[in-house]
């Protein structure tokens, strides 16, 4: 019998409570999942459901009360701050809400950082910025510094950021949060189309449209998993899509 | 589809199958492809109804065609159907009968039953998106056809996760 391949992204028994002012928040209470190489899985849910922290908790931006996380089996338990961050680099690539590039680098800067940081040469991480900067259709804009592009130009460069160093996993906290319809759906667009090349994601959104990208969806209600449902991915025109499409008479 | 095709017919005369092929155009492959025979079976009922004319034209080799045209009858119900705004899109009634009834039966669960109906409405959601995608994106109304469901189902889904707060609370 042949052993199954690790999960890129597995979790077990995860507990966060936050503790400020006031009663302590249950954002995350006791959620296990596994995530399969090549898997686009979108977590949704009302704000304030602890799906935020869920994510930060999968890519060590903050530490579990209790429970575990492995990354291709290998535990995290132990793992530093230095270490989560040499992690954060190569193998799980972040984006977020608010973009964070560092607005006094240039575009060009802020996608190379990370690819130099982890010990890519100078020349390399040129090529690699040159070729995901031009897929994602920001060729001439590598001087730019990023308050000077819009909002969707600004999560262009996060993504493509996040993904110069071809991290196995792709973790997203309301990537589109910011932006407006149109760049919502090219996020999606990107998103879809990285995921068609084999990229794995997890997505934290509150927007429907965007989840309905991805290949499952979690629900995520008051710190737990309500449901976790794989979407069909055959198009039938039988069941909702006609009757939210066709005239009526 | 009475009025779509009184509304194409305003334009001038046509045939069944003509109109058939302007409506799909118009709406694009997002939208399920009206049936001929349907197309048909309405005008007949139009010209019945004498919203329009039909006149039988002459093919060579081929059997004759019929070439309708808009009545003044025709264009006036058109007129109505411009002026009038339409009814409000409902809620869902038959889900929120199960919803509300559910309790009192011991049959069903709330929860399950909100999670059942979002996974219903994800996997809409899904298929439009890949229609979007599919579609010709200079096809601006079969791309806001597309949206305009979209959105309906995004309001659809926020409900259930209303439905779901609320009714988790009292568990």
């Amino acid at each position: 019998m042949s052993e199954r391949p690790a999960p890129v992204l597995r979790a077990e028994g995860l507990v966060k409570t936050h503790h400020g002012e006031g009663a302590p928040a249950h954002a995350v209470r006791g959620v296990g999942l596994r995530v399969r190489r090549g898997e686009f899985v979108a977590v949704t849910g009302p704000s304030g459901a602890g799906k935020s922290t869920l994510l930060h908790l999968l890519g060590g931006l903050q530490r579990p009360d209790s429970g575990s996380v492995w990354l291709d089996g290998e535990c995290a338990d132990g793992w530093s701050e230095a270490r989560w961050a040499v992690e954060r680099r190569k193998r799980i690539g972040i984006v977020f809400q608010f973009f964070n590039l560092v607005s006094n680098l240039s575009v060009a800067d802020n996608v190379e950082l990370p690819a130099l940081l982890a010990g890519v040469s100078p020349k390399r991480a040129r090529a690699e910025r040159e070729e995901l900067l031009g897929e994602l259709g920001l060729a001439g804009k590598e001087r730019s510094l990023p308050g000077e592009l819009s909002g969707g130009e600004q999560q262009r460069v996060a993504l493509a950021r996040a993904l110069v160093n071809h991290p196995p996993l792709l973790l997203a906290d309301e990537p589109a949060g910011s932006l407006d319809s149109k760049g919502t759906r090219e996020v999606m667009r990107l998103l879809s189309r990285f995921h068609g090349r084999g990229q794995t994601i997890v997505l934290v959104t509150h927007d429907a449209r965007l989840a309905s990208a991805a290949d499952r969806v979690i629900s995520f209600f008051d710190g737990r998993i309500a449901d976790d449902a794989d979407l069909d991915d055959t198009l039938s025109r039988r069941a909702g899509i006609s009757g939210v499409l066709e005239f009526k008479d | 589809m009475r009025l779509p095709l009184l509304a194409l017919l305003a334009r001038g005369p046509a045939h069944g199958y003509e109109l058939k092929q302007d409506l799909e155009q118009l709406l694009g492959s997002a939208y399920p492809q009206p049936n001929v025979g349907q197309v048909y079976v309405t005008l007949g009922r139009l010209e019945k109804q004498g919203l329009i004319e039909g006149e039988d034209v002459e093919q060579s080799s081929r059997p004759n065609k019929k070439v309708y045209h808009l009545t003044d009858t025709g264009r006036a119900a058109l007129r109505a159907w411009f002026e009038e705004p339409e009814d409000e899109p409902r809620v869902r009634d038959e889900f929120f009968m199960k919803l509300a009834l559910a309790p009192q039966t011991g049959l069903a669960d709330q929860i399950a039953l909100i999670n059942k109906q979002r996974r219903q409405y994800l996997n809409t959601m899904r298929q439009l998106s890949k229609l979007a995608a599919a579609e010709d994106r200079d096809n601006r109304i079969a791309q806001l056809l597309i949206e305009g469901a979209m959105l309906h189902l995004q309001a659809d889904l926020d409900w259930l996760e209303r439905c779901q707060e609320e009714l988790e609370e009292l568990e």
